[in-house]
């Protein structure tokens, strides 16, 4: 990091294990805004753990992670998506039962105001605050090409689908940092090639910064700024793509040292 | 035919009491993957709560609207203080506590108000509504329209709110809600509130007519797990669906099938829960779960 600013989020010194195991072994790096990061690593390595810290449904043993200059260790899960943090999941986490068109709108849940008495008595803010939802996600869909399934239920729906579906979602708190799990993972090839755009204009046209986890490397190299790399918990590199594609390290973690 | 139609409208009637503690049932399922047992105990001791204020001298109508308020808060304050701690807990330890809040409603109202059975005011006038030769009980066509606007209410709610959203959402997948920015426990506490006040309703419709007393629910509940699991226990509409059905299949059985009589009818009930387990597990509306193995 060379900025003089803060990044938009620093993960400083973050350990976590479960009994014994070690997932998280002081790992540090920073995002910066307008930045895409790409997290890579064998399984196992922690990847999807400190995502699962960085929404809280993980507790951090050590260290800290500051959003925005603040650290977030301290909030309850709730309070992550209206600071701006929205997540998909590598095997989904929608609303199975209902349709398109509400997922997206659960979505925008941590921009709402209306209460349980407001809603209850339907006052008029709340009409207009649920137009403004429905358009909202309307727009989304529409952006992700999902309107002839909008009022489909999600189950009923291909796996490529539900997965836009799901970002769709995780768009529509209006996130400033966007993190994906394995966004490419059961893609075929045209979609991952759709999707790289797709994430260079979310990056580029709604000003989303984003950190993602994936395995397809040509993915993230096309698409990332900077490579974060870990193994066994522990950060082994970091640097643009062509540097991670040379380093060593990164080289020995995915093919093994030769000396095993 | 006009004594037909005059046994459907008051099977209605009380068919729309067991779709609105039906109703309850399916909410509290959805957030739980349990049945509450104590649902219509809830109920009764919500209805002799209005029961107080009536005798207080409290008019009716404003009775009825503090009763809501009381059983909503009752509700939410019981998910806080007991179902909260088990929520993860196996389903024998669920069953048993719901069975423990049951057994401390019904003998607390017992301790309270005595066993005595007490006669619970109609609001509705005591002339009979005539419509052609058909003389129609009043309490039952007030009944029904109460319930059916208590049940449009809800789904309105529920399906186009955003908090009515939020609720849904938080009762199928907590851990992507909370993601979202749901408070999740709060969803839960007034998806109790709002299954308590749904119950209560029910107790204020139903005593008028079995007079209240704090068994008063017990059969009732059973016609409400009947008609739940008729309709489908995953089904909002469908144990809506299934509790009207009841009631009129219970009324008609009652009334023209000689040997059942009033003796037999809550055995129609039970027959009803064993055949749709034997046929069809998942009820008329429900969608069959599937897991994996």
């Amino acid at each position: 990091m060379d900025g003089s600013a803060a990044p938009l989020l620093a993960v400083e010194n973050v350990s976590l294990s479960f009994g014994g195991i070690v997932a998280l072994d002081k790992v540090s790096f920073g995002v910066e805004e307008g930045q895409i990061v790409g997290l890579i690593g064998p399984n196992g390595a922690g990847k999807t753990t400190l995502f699962n810290c960085l929404t809280r449904l993980y507790r951090v043993d050590e260290g800290d992670i500051h959003f925005q200059g603040k650290s977030i260790l301290k909030l309850p899960p709730h309070r992550i998506a209206p600071l701006g943090i929205a997540r998909t999941f590598q095997n989904l986490a929608l609303f199975d039962k209902m349709p398109v068109l509400e997922n997206v709108m659960i979505g925008m849940h941590s921009r709402t105001r209306s209460d349980f008495l407001s809603n209850a008595l339907r006052l008029p803010w709340v009409g207009r605050e649920e137009r403004a939802m429905m358009d909202r996600a309307t727009e989304l869909i529409s952006y992700l090409g999902l309107e002839p399934e909008m009022h489909r239920r999600v189950t009923d729906l291909p796996f490529g689908t539900m997965k836009r579906v799901e970002l769709a979602r995780a768009l529509a708190g209006s996130p400033k940092l966007l993190l994906l799990d394995e966004p490419a993972s059961g893609l075929n090839h045209k979609e991952v090639e759709d999707l790289i755009g797709l994430i260079r204009e979310i990056r580029d046209q709604r000003k989303v910064t984003v950190l993602l986890v994936e395995h397809h490397m040509s993915l993230v190299m096309q698409v990332s700024d900077a490579v974060v790399a870990l193994n066994f918990g522990r950060m082994i590199a970091s640097g643009t793509p062509k540097e991670m594609q040379e380093d060593e390290n990164v080289i020995k973690a995915y093919l093994g040292d030769g000396s095993a | 035919m006009e004594s037909f139609l005059q046994q459907v409208v008051s099977g209605l009637a009380t068919g729309g009491i067991y779709a609105a503690l039906a109703l309850a049932l399916v909410m509290i399922y959805h957030s739980t993957n349990h049945l509450n047992f104590a649902q219509g105990e809830m109920a009764m001791f919500s209805t002799y709560i209005s029961w107080s204020l009536i005798n207080a001298g409290v008019p009716y109508w404003i009775a009825f609207f503090a009763t809501l308020v009381i059983a909503f808060a009752g509700g939410v304050v019981i998910e806080r203080l007991i179902i909260r701690w088990v929520e993860d807990a196996p389903v024998l330890t669920v069953v048993i506590v719901f069975i423990g809040l049951l057994m401390i409603f019904n003998s607390v109202a017992g301790w309270i108000y005595s066993y005595d059975i007490k006669v619970f005011p109609s609001p509705f006038p005591d002339q009979p509504i005539q419509i052609g030769t058909l003389y129609l009980g009043p309490h039952d066509v007030g009944a029904i329209a109460v319930t059916l606007i208590v049940l449009a209410i809800l789904f309105l709610f529920f399906r186009y709110t955003s908090l009515g959203l939020a609720m849904r959402a938080a009762a199928e997948n907590p851990e992507s809600s909370r993601l979202v920015g749901i408070r999740v426990g709060r969803m839960l506490g007034m998806g109790w509130g709002l299954a308590a006040l749904i119950g209560a309703v029910a107790g204020m419709m139903v005593a008028p007519i079995v007079f209240l007393d704090p068994n008063m629910m017990a059969g009732i509940l059973i016609y409400a797990f009947a008609g739940a699991m008729f309709g489908g226990i995953s089904s909002p509409g469908g144990a809506v669906f299934g509790g009207f059905f009841l009631g009129v299949t219970e009324n008609l059985a009652g009334s023209y099938i000689p040997f059942i009589g009033n003796e037999l009818k809550l055995s129609v009930a039970l027959v009803i829960i064993v055949v749709v387990l034997l046929v069809r597990p998942s009820g008329i509306f429900g969608k069959v779960t599937v897991s994996r193995v």
